[in-house]
């Protein structure tokens, strides 16, 4: 591997949008996984052979509600951290 | 994630001359972590607060919600103090 010290301008940009880029990924990866483990919790109480359109349907709706809720525990937890760093 | 970057960014301020790629790893490395946190609490809080996912949160969960984020704060600035504290009784172990 090439010393990071030696990049040129150019391949510097890359090599940040290359660590942004990951960095989303892995962000969404965690979210789906998470996203997955809890609606298969909350709307799949007892497995059948296949998911009916209700099971579907919750789903659907959990998804859409932990991206709220996810949103929401986002913007709280950084108007907290305003707080604090104004309080100190 | 963050211990990948950490060894990188060792690295970097190791060779010492690249600021802008330093701190950039920084930044990115800051939200990293604030957008971990934000999974945890999720995770947890989603348990406590959510019981039928519906057509949209209602308000009764939304504040318990931002309650469990902000009552966990607390908390973990509580036992946070309160270990430091007993940490000091006993004499800085």
């Amino acid at each position: 591997m090439d010393s990071v010290a030696n990049l040129t301008g150019a391949q510097k940009g890359e090599l940040m949008d290359q660590v942004k880029q990951q960095i989303a990924v892995a962000n969404a990866q965690e979210l789906l996984t998470k996203m997955t483990e809890k609606c298969f919790k909350k709307c799949i109480s007892k497995p059948g052979t296949s998911l009916d359109s209700s099971e579907q349907k919750c789903v659907a709706m959990c998804m859409d509600r932990y991206m709220d809720s996810w949103n929401l525990v986002s913007r709280t937890y950084g108007m907290r951290i305003q707080r604090e760093r104004t309080n100190m | 994630m963050s211990s990948d970057f950490g060894d990188f960014s060792s690295e970097l301020s190791s060779k010492g001359d690249d600021k802008e790629l330093q701190e950039f790893l920084m930044v990115e490395k800051q939200k990293a972590q604030f957008n971990a946190q934000i999974h945890e609490f999720n995770d947890f809080c989603w348990d406590k607060c959510v019981e039928k996912p519906g057509n949209k949160l209602d308000s009764r969960t939304e504040t318990c919600l931002t309650n469990c984020v902000d009552r966990f704060i607390d908390v973990s600035l509580l036992i946070t103090n309160r270990f430091a504290q007993l940490l000091q009784k006993s004499g800085g172990m």
